[in-house]
């Protein structure tokens, strides 16, 4: 399922809305929690899941292949940890 | 900054303000939203959301796990996890660039 085809079930199961409303609804959604990320927070939806960053600090790496050293700077990267409703969803256990 | 925890409720108001529903219909489409979601992962299919990121199944196989306090070891059965991939649109927004 993609973007569109999520906001095109959404738009088919509430007919009083506005297609734009609807994908106003979902890009406000995705957004709110990338910006949050952005800020450093954790978005914590129960019974779905949680986004949080986990820091990397910066490192030396060495190219595998020429066996060069590279510097690699501090990044954040985004993780996602599925929440215990969905986890049992998905294997049968509801 | 003090990091704080966004929730459902956060995301609901962000839909209250931006598309002008009620408050309560903008909480229940939060979760409609959710719900397609997860719908879709439990019927086996991949969900990918361009400039956010990509969530999918991967189905585990058995394998002998082992207790950390006593020792014994524990058939883990086979079971399904979720697996999300950020988009790079996703993380170069985290790391400060405008994407």
């Amino acid at each position: 399922m993609t973007k569109s085809e999520l906001i095109q079930r959404l738009a088919e199961r509430n007919p009083h809305l506005y297609l734009r409303d609807v994908e106003k609804i979902v890009e406000t959604i995705f957004e709110e929690i990338t910006a949050a990320l952005a800020r450093g927070d954790r978005v914590e939806l129960r019974g779905f899941g949680a986004f949080s960053i986990k820091k990397r600090d910066s490192r030396t790496g060495r190219n595998p292949r020429t066996g060069e050293t590279v510097q690699v700077d501090a990044k954040s990267l985004p993780f996602f940890k599925t929440g215990k409703g969905l986890r049992e969803r998905l294997n049968g256990e509801d | 900054m003090d990091n704080r925890t966004v929730t459902r409720a956060d995301l609901a108001e962000s839909v209250y303000e931006q598309v002008g529903l009620s408050r309560n219909e903008s909480s229940d489409l939060v979760e409609a939203v959710l719900e397609e979601i997860s719908a879709a992962l439990v019927g086996g299919d991949t969900v990918k959301i361009s400039s956010f990121g990509s969530f999918s199944v991967r189905e585990k196989g058995e394998r002998i796990g082992r207790n950390p306090k006593t020792g014994i070891e524990v058939p883990i059965l086979p079971r399904k996890v979720l697996v999300f991939r950020a988009s790079h649109v996703l993380k170069d927004r985290i790391n400060g660039e405008q994407g």
